[in-house]
């Protein structure tokens, strides 16, 4: 038994010293190898008594168990050595900026009509659309406005070429999205709620005004809504779009020729070092015309004036756009200037929701 | 529409104060614009003595003041105050205005502040009228009578205090473009009482020596009624000062003592009126429509030609008025006018807006004319002016000649005093609304409400609303729910096509490009490069040359665009927008494109050379990636039919069938450097509408199968002519077995010189992995050659290629 443990001593100095994994197997094979120093000790077993054969089988297993165990546990260590070693050499700089990905915006119209799409979808309204070519009947005939009304000359409206030989009326660039209420009741009749956002055009250029620019119409109409439905429905709009815990309203008596009543809605606000904010203070800002559909416009649209009535509004995007985010210049919007587009724009995931607040 | 309030205190009996009157203007639709109060701007000026006037030590030109003023007023104490003046005329015993140190003096826009001139203290100014802003006059300072009450304020003195209040009248409210109409408005909301207008017709004492007739024509529509009377030995010579006062106060420039009265009643009664110098008249006037090419030299000098059926003033030579718009030069009062005919008449407004817009005369009587002035005021009217004429210019009044007749325009319309609170929203008894139309000057039967002549606009049940609501108040208005039309969570609203156009824009700016909007009018040039530019989508009267055409596409705009951001030093970026083209200029003829833009490189310059040019697989990932978006099928045709701003080897067209769902690829040279962008460009163009519709709207997926074979890869490289496209080699391998192969993708291309070496002129190799998939048994090895053999076969039988 001497002999097992001057082995085991020999055995494990060795693997202890070993320095790679080569030497490792030299020694494995050395001891545990089919002609190994303690295979063959097993190997002469077959012809030993009984009894020693059983002490000595005993030992030789704790032996071998014992060395490989090392051997396992030293390769182990001269693995993590290794790894220690290769990861001292692997160093990236992290303070380089990533692979470049470009970032795209949503421009803020785009989001201010999602936002209005959402409010208002919520409130049942459905989103209608039109031509922006229009004739001149659904421009303005329709809407009770005909051919010698002062109110069409405020208009600036540009028109389109007419064809010699032509007689009718030139078409017209859409001066306004009340078209499409027009449209829209006379598709689908009554009772209706709709709002329709979209491209106007008039013929107006300088600090305030462009010759594009955008609207939202809204119509309501059923049996029995009336002008205080059309100030709370406002009133929600303008509190859920500005995102503030109230708003005040004020509407003043005015006209247009396709509503009647009609008013002008002013929202109470402050002006307090250059910064708006909507719902308080001692100002009023003019943010959009509203009214009673006047009973010509609701048979212009084969809808029957003694038995349907209801709301119609119209309000800028763009301004109410500038209000919201405190987009100083109209004609930056048209401009497709990349600072300002990165600036003012939204992210692509920036669904606006009411479930999630319409901005981030 | 300006007017001060003493004026307007001449037809509304009114104590209120002026902020009260002003909320309710605005409140009543009568939106209030402007305001000035000279109580305010010249309120501190106050009249003082000069105790005595000295030279300056120490300057020739300057003179020191001892004056004595009233800081609060005449019945106070006075003061005696050092002033220094430039003036020349400053001399002992003047009596001239001085305002006090800390006001403000509107003509200089100076803060007055304790000062030494010269060494010499000066507390306050002695003043001049131009620095008071009354006239120009600046050669001396105001210089008044020596009997000039001291201390009073000059507004009180020279009767200035008298606010100015400018409102913007809407188009349907021609009786508030006389302040008659306006104080009727603040009568009805209970700010006053509108005094009575009393009218005693003026007798005539002989026969107008000028008669008037209307051509038959005419009678029925242009002028139904016209009436004048001559008013014989008048003195035209300067209105007296509280008129002149009045018009100045509200921007009109006095002219003369007849002039001044039509001006007068134009903006007091809405009553437009014109006098004719009786001497300059050839026999009786006529009113006709113009034959066409007769000229006219009108008081503002110019000489207008008249269209035919244009509506003259003629005598028995020659034309002498554009009727209802302007009077003519030639038959104008002078300070010599003796004898002078005035006209009172009602025009058609619609034949006055024609006319007046063709001969682009912006006159205040065609103003009124051509929104409705009060037929019924007609003869009142001139019996009001003549008495005016022989109050302030003496004279004698001829009998009033008269030609039609006051049209009718009697209606009335049915008060449903239900209805009103219905549509309205707000509770107004009926007492109210009826007390509201009769103040405004309907007259009411039973249910019945008779419209006052001078209310051209009101024309229905809806507009006795209106009247009522604005006199109530919408102010008052309190919100009222509008309850859902269905009970429970709303509904989707969108329509397919709208969902999907925020989709390909959600898709836009996640793959990096910035959305802009651009004008849908471009310039001529740009239009042409991209098939439109025809006279179907011309502008009419553009704007700018710039905006003359409908855009036929989004990328004209875009490219110009990117033509502006480079200018500013912006080489590289990622455009997009979503919105209308046009392929015509009817209603309806627009559809709606998403374009993307890449110009310069992919990236910027970074420490891995990540930057590259982009090309036009830059542009197909995206356009496919848009595609995949909004719904379009996975498979789809590539054609080169393209159009002409496109590189014609280097763009396509995804399609099915006829129908083209998107264009891509690099844009023209020729275009790029006629719209001044520096390439490298390319873009895609996705017809939206045109991508189809799923046939089967339904959330559930068909079912995952997943097999439980081991799929098996394979690669092949073929050799084929450089001409031959991917697509086709693609299509024939996956046509060799369709069940057993999922999948074919190209793996590497290799073309050039090199490839040509090694395998020819002409020739390329493209390589492709194509994926087996088995779902009854494990392949065989014979099963994979059997299938190879035949990806082989059919390759070479649709593009000649041989395996390499």
């Amino acid at each position: 038994m001497d002999g097992l443990d001057a082995l085991k001593g020999k055995y494990l100095e060795g693997i202890a010293g070993a320095a790679d994994e080569a030497a490792l197997e030299d020694l494995r094979l050395a001891a545990l190898g089919k002609k190994g120093e303690i295979s063959l000790k097993m190997r002469e077993l077959g012809g030993m008594d009984p009894v020693l054969r059983q002490s000595t089988g005993a030992a030789l297993n704790v032996l071998k168990d014992e060395i490989d165990a090392a051997l396992r546990a030293k390769k182990a260590a001269l693995g993590d050595a290794a790894l220690d070693e290769r990861l001292r050499s692997e160093w990236l700089d992290v303070t380089l900026p990533g692979r470049p990905r470009r970032q795209g915006t949503i421009h803020p119209v785009s989001q201010v009509m999602a936002e209005l799409t959402a409010i208002f979808a919520d409130m049942g309204f459905a989103v209608a659309e039109g031509p922006q070519v229009e004739s001149d009947w659904y421009n303005f005939d329709a809407l009770n406005i005909p051919p010698e009304h002062p109110a069409r000359q405020e208009h600036d409206t540009f028109f389109m070429n007419r064809a010699e030989g032509d007689n009718r009326p030139p078409h017209v660039l859409r001066t306004h999205t009340s078209p499409v209420q027009i449209r829209a009741m006379t598709e689908q009749g009554a009772p209706i709620r709709v709002i329709a956002p979209g491209r106007v055009y008039r013929m107006d250029m300088d600090q305030t005004h462009t010759p594009m620019f955008h609207q939202v119409e809204g119509l309501a109409i059923d049996r029995d809504i009336s002008m205080a439905n059309l100030k709370w429905v406002l009133e929600e709009f303008c509190r859920a779009f500005f995102e503030v815990p109230s708003v005040e309203l004020r509407f003043r008596a005015s006209h247009f020729p396709f509503t009647e009543p009609s008013a002008e809605v002013d929202i109470r606000c402050s002006w307090e070092g250059g910064q708006l904010k909507i719902g308080e203070g001692v100002g009023w800002l003019e943010i959009l015309g509203s009214g009673m559909v006047h009973p010509k416009v609701l048979a212009a649209a084969g809808v029957d004036p003694t038995e349907w009535q209801g709301f119609a509004f119209g309000m800028g995007i763009d301004r109410i756009a500038m209000l919201k985010y405190g987009i100083p210049d109209l004609r930056a919007f048209f401009e497709s200037d990349l600072r300002w587009l990165r600036h003012y724009g939204f992210a692509a995931l920036d669904m606006p929701d009411l479930a999630g607040g319409l901005s981030r | 529409m300006k007017f001060t309030l003493s004026w307007l205190k001449d037809h509304l009996d009114t104590e209120a104060k002026l902020e009260d009157l002003l909320y309710a203007l605005t409140d009543l639709g009568l939106e209030v614009e402007g305001v000035e109060n000279p109580e305010k701007t010249l309120g501190a000026f106050r009249t003082c003595r000069v105790i005595e006037a000295q030279p300056h030590p120490n300057a020739d030109r300057l003179r020191l003041c001892r004056v004595e003023t009233w800081p609060n007023g005449p019945e106070a104490a006075s003061e005696e105050v050092q002033v220094v003046c430039g003036a020349p005329n400053a001399r002992t015993g003047l009596v001239g205005v001085f305002a006090p140190v800390g006001t403000h003096v509107p003509g200089t826009g100076v803060d007055l502040k304790p000062g030494v001139i010269r060494g010499v203290e000066s507390n306050g100014m002695l003043c001049s009228e131009r620095e008071l802003m009354l006239s120009d006059d600046h050669d001396g300072i105001i210089d008044l009578p020596e009997d000039t009450p001291l201390g009073v304020r000059l507004i009180d003195l020279r009767g200035l205090n008298d606010p100015m209040i400018d409102v913007k009248v809407t188009p349907n409210r021609p009786d508030a473009l006389g302040i008659r109409g306006i104080a009727r408005d603040l009568a009805a909301r209970g700010l006053g009482v509108l005094k009575p207008l009393e009218i005693t017709p003026v007798a005539g004492g002989f026969a107008s020596p000028v008669s008037v007739t209307i051509d038959a024509a005419l009678k029925a529509k242009g002028c139904p009624l016209f009436a004048g009377r001559v008013i014989r030995g008048v003195k035209n010579g300067p209105s007296p000062d509280w008129l002149q006062t009045r018009l100045r106060a509200i921007g009109l420039r006095p002219i003369s003592a007849l002039v001044d009265i039509t001006n007068y009643f134009t903006f007091a009664l809405n009553r437009p009126l014109h006098v004719f110098d009786v001497a300059k008249l050839a026999g009786g006037l006529r009113i006709h429509a113009a034959e066409g090419g007769e000229t006219l030299q009108a008081l503002d000098g110019k000489t207008y030609t008249l269209r035919a059926g244009q509506m003259l003033i003629s005598d028995d030579r020659a034309p002498q008025s554009l009727a209802g718009i302007m009077g003519g030069e030639l038959s104008g009062c002078t300070e010599e006018t003796t004898d002078v005919f005035l006209e009172s008449a009602f025009w058609d407004p619609i034949t006055i807006a024609a006319t007046g817009r063709a001969l682009k005369i912006n006159s205040d009587a065609r103003y009124r004319f051509e929104r409705g002035v009060d037929p019924a005021f007609t003869l009142p009217g001139l019996e009001l002016a003549t008495q005016m004429v022989l109050d302030l210019c003496g004279g004698e009044a001829s009998e009033v000649v008269v030609d039609g007749a006051v049209p009718d325009t009697a209606r009335a319309y049915r008060l449903d005093p239900a209805r009103v609170v219905s549509l309205v929203g707000m509770d107004i008894p009926e007492d109210e609304q009826r007390r509201t139309l009769e103040a405004l000057g309907f007259t009411l039967d039973g249910d019945m409400a008779s419209v006052p002549s001078w209310r051209p606009d009101v024309l229905g049940e809806a507009d006795l609303i209106e009247e009522i609501a604005r006199v109530a108040s919408l102010s008052l208005l309190q919100g009222k729910p509008l309850p859902r039309r269905e009970a429970g969570v709303p509904k989707p609203i969108l329509t397919p096509l709208q969902v999907r156009e925020q989709t390909a824009r959600r898709m836009l700016a996640s793959l990096g490009y910035n959305e802009c909007v651009t004008y849908s009018f471009i310039d001529s040039e740009a239009a042409t490069l991209f098939g439109g530019g025809s006279d179907a989508v011309r502008v009419e009267n553009p704007i700018s040359s710039e905006m003359t055409h409908l855009r036929p596409d989004l990328l004209p705009g875009l490219l110009r665009a990117a033509a502006r951001n480079q200018a500013r030093g912006f080489a590289d970026m990622a455009l997009c927008e979503i919105g209308p083209a046009f392929h015509g200029g009817e209603p309806g003829e627009q559809h709606l494109q998403a374009t993307g833009l890449l110009v310069g490189a992919s990236a910027p310059r970074d420490a891995f050379g990540s930057r590259r040019p982009v090309d036009l697989y830059d542009a197909k990932a995206d356009v496919e990636a848009v595609l995949a978006a909004i719904g379009a099928p996975a498979r789809m045709q590539i054609t080169r039919k393209v159009a002409s701003w496109w590189h014609p080897g280097r763009s396509g067209v995804i399609g099915l069938g006829p129908n083209v769902l998107a264009s891509f690829g690099e844009v023209h040279p020729r275009i790029l450097q006629a719209m001044d962008v520096k390439g490298p460009a390319v873009a895609f163009t996705v017809m939206v509408a045109n991508v189809p519709l799923p046939k089967v709207k339904t959330p559930t997926r068909p079912a995952l199968k997943l097999a439980d074979l081991q799929a098996v890869e394979r690669d092949f490289a073929f050799v084929v002519d450089k001409g031959v496209e991917a697509l086709t080699l693609v299509n024939a391998a996956q046509g060799a077995d369709k069940a057993l192969i999922e999948s074919v993708r190209v793996f590497d291309q290799f073309g050039g010189e090199k490839a040509e070496a090694q395998m020819g002129a002409g020739k390329k190799s493209l390589a492709i992995t194509v994926r087996l998939q088995p779902t009854e048994k494990t392949l065989t090895d014979k099963d994979i050659e059997a299938v190879s053999a035949k990806i082989v076969d059919k390759v070479a039988k649709a593009t000649g290629g041989t395996l390499r």
